[in-house]
């Protein structure tokens, strides 16, 4: 009968276990996902910026639709002091595009669907945006806490919200990304496994579900992506411009 | 009966999915440690080396072309515009030329109207001259005919007459007496037969 939505999420050993010190660091098939998006990345970038021709070939175009695309994303939301981020903020971008992508093909392995995942690259951002704010504005970074024409009597309270919500970004960050992720491969698992076990006679309707849910999921996982971005975006224009 | 069947075997597999969730419920393998410090090692290994070949190489490059072509297609942009300026002025200078050799064409051709007219009339002047001539001596002719003409109608005239009473009386008169009367009747005559 149909197999438990979540073995899909599971992490196994691939070749031999290798060991540093007391530390697994052995090659699964997460590590997999990771190196052939990462080489997906680096082969359509490369032959895309190969050639320069006049009239842009399929893969130059694509490339270059992606590169301004980015660099409107970031100049929109960050302004031209985010220069120097965008190379990070482009690698990181399609690093979880195509992981998000690559987990819509059958039998393939979501890299974005493990929060340990989405955690690190999420407290990477955090920990960056703040080495950037302090380097950038000194202890006057902690302004940011202290939002302009609040009543005095209300701003312990609003320090304290801004503190929490502060710090509650590197989870919210990978929480989001890593619970869309999840949610939307296990709903396809389940519906999958209703048009198993219903067969001929019911099995169409699930089935149409899984049909409209695999489009919907293209979205989200394109959507994701951008959000992460986007939001990295945010979080470096509060460390770079401080409006508060 | 088929939607019974059908709503059913929903019911059914519902009841049946709750019991193997339970049965499997050995919570999200996300939650595993086993595999975390394997999967921060890969994800670090492999976004580092994206990142590094990325921002050294590819970005750089698509950077470049992108400038690249923006400054050409400027510069192309720019020439054109030059081109189009100068095929202006050339177009100026062709509408100049053609308005000139017009007006030249249209000077050449009322000199040539004024010569030939010149032309025309001194020759008619002279033909007219040579026409007054040669009307002045035929005039003069004819008026020496005219002047003439008695006299030799008068001798026609005497000898017509001599012949004539010659025959009719078979003698010869006396030319004198017939002179006589011929110029006598000429005399009286002569203004209607000669516009003198």
């Amino acid at each position: 009968m149909a197999a438990n939505p979540m073995t899909q999420f599971e992490v196994y050993r691939i070749g031999p276990e290798i060991k540093i010190g007391a530390f697994d660091i052995s090659f699964t098939n997460a590590s997999l996902f990771m190196v052939v998006s990462s080489l997906a990345i680096l082969i359509i970038f490369n032959l895309g910026s190969k050639k320069n021709s006049l009239l842009p070939s399929k893969m130059q175009l694509l490339a270059e639709l992606s590169y301004t695309f980015v660099s409107k994303m970031i100049s929109d939301t960050a302004g031209l002091k985010a220069k120097p981020y965008f190379s990070f903020i482009f690698s990181l971008f399609m690093f979880v595009l195509f992981c998000n992508m690559f987990g819509m093909i059958p039998y393939t392995f979501t890299v974005t669907s493990h929060i340990i995942v989405t955690f690190v690259l999420a407290a990477f951002i955090f920990i960056g945006v703040t080495v950037i704010g302090f380097l950038k504005h000194g202890f006057g970074y902690l302004k940011l806490f202290v939002p302009s024409g609040v009543p005095v009597v209300l701003l312990p309270l609003i320090v304290i919200i801004e503190i929490i919500s502060y710090l509650s970004r590197p989870i919210s960050l990978s929480v989001r990304l890593f619970a869309n992720m999840m949610a939307g491969h296990t709903m396809m698992k389940v519906f999958g496994g209703f048009v198993i076990s219903l067969g001929v006679v019911g099995g169409w309707l699930p089935l149409s579900f899984s049909v409209a849910l695999t489009g919907l999921e293209i979205l989200v996982a394109f959507l994701q992506a951008y959000v992460f971005a986007i939001l990295t975006c945010i979080y470096l224009n509060d460390a770079l411009n401080l409006h508060h | 009966m088929i939607k019974k069947i059908f709503f059913q075997l929903i019911f059914f597999n519902l009841f049946f999915f709750r019991e193997v969730f339970a049965a499997e419920s050995g919570g999200m393998p996300q939650l595993n440690p086993e595999f975390w410090i394997s999967q921060i090692f890969w994800l670090t290994l492999t976004f580092g080396i994206l990142y590094i070949v990325l921002s050294k190489l590819i970005l750089p490059k698509i950077s470049s072309n992108l400038e690249l072509r923006k400054s050409q297609i400027q510069d192309n942009i720019e020439a054109a515009d030059k081109q189009r300026e100068s095929s202006e002025t050339k177009l100026k200078e062709y509408e100049n030329i053609v308005l000139k050799s017009k007006l030249e064409a249209k000077n050449i051709l009322g000199e040539a109207k004024e010569n030939a007219l010149k032309e025309i009339n001194a020759k008619k002047d002279t033909l007219d001259k040579q026409i007054d001539e040669e009307i002045k001596k035929a005039e003069q002719e004819i008026s020496v005919l005219k002047k003439s003409a008695p006299d030799k109608i008068n001798k026609i005239a005497k000898e017509t007459v001599s012949e004539i009473l010659k025959k009719l009386i078979g003698a010869e008169i006396n030319n004198s007496s017939i002179s006589a009367i011929v110029d006598d009747m000429s005399k009286k005559n002569g203004d209607k037969y000669y516009d003198n």
